[in-house]
């Protein structure tokens, strides 16, 4: 494999490692991201809940 | 509109649900092909690009659609396009492609999910095992050598699918092959019936329940699975047996050594085939068949292509490298890699609309949006680009790899060439088995959100319970994946509803949501709509982006396809030649004839309900 080849690697498995890493944290630390999202909360008549 | 829907259980969670849904097949089997014979590292710029004009802006497109409308009551994407478009009639029509692109896909793609399974069960307990050896004793029974042996049982392995999928016609038919009916025990029906089970118990879990608990498990599960064999594959060194292998460069008449073969050009005549030389030489180079050369096809910036060379009487087809610049200027790189980002987010699906309108007012639909595609990207990248390639590379050598990129096929990469592989692998069958779970677990999270639009509309659009719309899809499913189960002579039934809903139609569906966005509904109100809760940025460029350069690249990207299926015209002649693709596209008709005549019937309700509400 070419320097070249090591480069693109380095630079595109770190990109988009470092991006949903970094998304993975923010969307973990903004508050409500455990919470209940929606408010349908009426469910189908023959839906068992 | 009633109010009969649900809930997500966290933001993580759907995530996790969008993820799973783009995260398939082709993040590891069609990504590094089409990346092989496309520039190999050099794809990577036109596939950033394309990932920044095409398929993130469509990706926020959706979910601030889907969440607009799903604050309105709408799920479905019918419901969704009727109230962005001002309570359009026809737009809520144009939803039917929404739901047809999804319940067409999961027919066949439910069939790809069992033979994953089939696989996996079949490493794990031996069947694939005792089918290699009984191959390999054949032939040493007959007198061959043990090399030949060999040579017997990888290919055994790599002919799997034929009878286990009812992929070679079988004998006094030409088109149905219920050889896999009769023969139900050892075919791929009982995962079949495993896959739609599992499938279906999920969906009527709910999205929370079923959905979203799947994924939350098998996410993860996926992660680890991939980096057991990432781990495998990046160890393998140069395997004992390998043998190295030749890769072509093309160079001028004149500089052209003595083992140089000419390249040729193929032209069809009346009289069949004819070839003849370019005025190009080709000079072979050996490679070393180990991990490092391997990566190096993946990811040097060098492209491969497969060219025909030598003799004009007896040509064969050989593997030739393309230079960085070549392979950037050449169109062909950037449909390849508009068209993998396109098919890989699952944008133009129906999907993500869906996911989108079960979420609160106030999240962050931007960062979920791009969570979702990165978390995507890090899949079909980090571990698709790092696994396929060095094993197959090693292995079976670099023109299986180039000609199944240069198709964008997943199914002759992984079912037709990596059984090979791991026939040559130490610990092969263990790690065979772990991978095909691996794709089944990819599978069936995708397969899982192809569900869930009509669900959505059965129960919105005609107020259905949950046992109703699960019964009435489960039927409609159910015969389209038996239609293409039983009727799987070629893989015609499978190739032509994969070739006209997920190419052509979803191409259609993201053209139409990209312009009811900026051109119908308003960039102001629907940037707004994507801002509101935003705790990332939205980009300043992006309404230029989406009022011209994506509808335009779009456009442009559809017609280089569609001009590029006339020329070729395989899949066009097929309709007007065979019987069985006339008869799959009827099918087709007849799915969007009945989702059309549901939607009508959904808006006959809407506007009665939104009377009543005056």
């Amino acid at each position: 494999m070419s320097t070249a080849g090591w480069l693109i690697l380095s630079a595109s498995v770190c990109g988009v490692t470092t991006l949903f890493s970094w998304c993975i944290y923010k969307v973990l630390t903004t508050p409500g991201s455990q919470e209940h999202l929606h408010g349908f909360e009426v469910e189908t008549p023959d839906h068992d809940t | 509109m009633s109010a009969a829907r649900e809930n997500w259980g966290s933001k993580l969670g759907v995530i996790l649900a969008v993820i799973g849904s783009a995260v398939g097949l082709g993040n590891f089997l069609r990504f590094p092909g089409v990346a092989c014979a496309n520039g190999g590292g050099a794809f990577m710029i036109p596939y950033i690009i394309s990932f920044l004009i095409l398929g993130l802006p469509i990706a926020w497109v959706e979910w601030a659609l889907g969440r607009y409308a799903g604050r309105k009551g709408h799920a479905s994407a019918p419901g969704i396009f009727r109230e962005v478009a001002s309570r359009n009639r026809f737009a809520a029509f144009f939803g039917v492609l929404a739901l047809i692109i999804p319940v067409i896909i999961y027919m066949y793609y439910v069939s790809v999910e069992a033979w994953c399974l089939g696989y996996a069960w079949n490493y794990w307990t031996g069947g694939m095992a005792e089918m290699v050896t009984s191959a390999e004793q054949a032939v040493m029974n007959s007198g061959g050598t043990a090399a030949e042996a060999k040579q017997a049982g990888v290919s055994a392995a790599n002919g799997f699918l034929l009878n286990f999928a009812g992929v070679v016609p079988e004998s006094g038919s030409d088109t149905a092959n219920l050889r896999i009916w009769r023969e139900f025990s050892t075919s791929a029906l009982p995962f079949l019936l495993v896959c739609f089970v599992v499938n279906f118990v999920l969906i009527y879990r709910g999205l929370n329940k079923g959905i979203e608990w799947f994924c939350r498990w098998a996410m993860p599960a996926l992660i680890i699975c991939a980096v057991i064999i990432l781990i495998r594959v990046l160890t393998l060194g140069a395997p004992e047996g390998a043998q190295d292998h030749t890769v072509y460069e093309r160079v001028a008449a004149g500089s052209a050594s003595t083992e140089a073969l000419p390249e040729l050009r193929k032209s069809s005549s009346e009289s069949g085939d004819v070839y003849e030389p370019t005025g190009h030489f080709l000079i072979p180079h050996e490679v070393k068949a180990n991990v490092s050369e391997g990566m190096g096809f993946m990811w040097n910036p060098v492209g491969h292509r497969m060219v025909s060379a030598g003799p004009v009487a007896k040509p064969k087809k050989v593997v030739v490298t393309v230079g960085f610049w070549e392979a950037i200027f050449d169109p062909q790189t950037w449909l390849a890699a508009a068209g993998q980002i396109f098919f890989s987010l699952s944008v133009g699906l129906g999907v993500i609309i869906t996911y989108a309108a079960y979420t609160k007012s106030n999240d962050d639909i931007a960062l979920c949006s791009l969570t979702a595609a990165s978390g995507n990207g890090f899949f079909e990248v980090a571990l698709g680009g790092m696994i396929v390639i060095p094993a197959a590379f090693i292995f079976m050598g670099p023109s299986s790899i180039v000609s199944a990129g240069e198709k964008a096929s997943s199914l002759s990469l992984g079912f037709f060439a990596l059984p090979g592989v791991f026939e040559h692998m130490p610990s092969g069958h263990f790690f065979g088995g772990l991978f095909f779970f691996l794709l089944f677990l990819a599978a069936v999270t995708s397969s899982l959100s192809m569900l869930q639009p009509a669900i959505a509309f059965l129960e919105e659009g005609l107020g259905l319970g949950r046992k109703a719309s699960v019964s009435i899809l489960g039927l409609i499913t159910g015969i389209g994946a038996c239609f293409v189960a039983l009727v799987s002579s070629g893989l015609t039934v499978l190739d032509h509803m994969d070739f006209w809903t997920a190419n052509l139609c979803i191409f259609l569906l993201a053209t139409f949501e990209v312009i009811l966005f900026a051109w119908v509904f308003g960039l102001d109100k629907g940037l707004a709509e994507l801002a509101k809760g935003a705790e990332i940025p939205i980009p300043a460029f992006l309404p230029i982006l989406l009022k011209y350069v994506t509808p335009v690249f779009l456009i442009v990207i559809f017609t280089a396809w569609l001009w590029d299926q006339i020329e070729s015209g395989s899949y066009f002649m097929a309709v007007k030649n065979e019987p069985l693709v006339q008869v799959t596209l009827v099918f087709i008709g007849s799915i969007g004839i009945f989702f059309a005549l549901l939607v009508g019937e959904a808006i006959n309700r809407w506007t009665q309900e939104e009377e009543v509400a005056k």
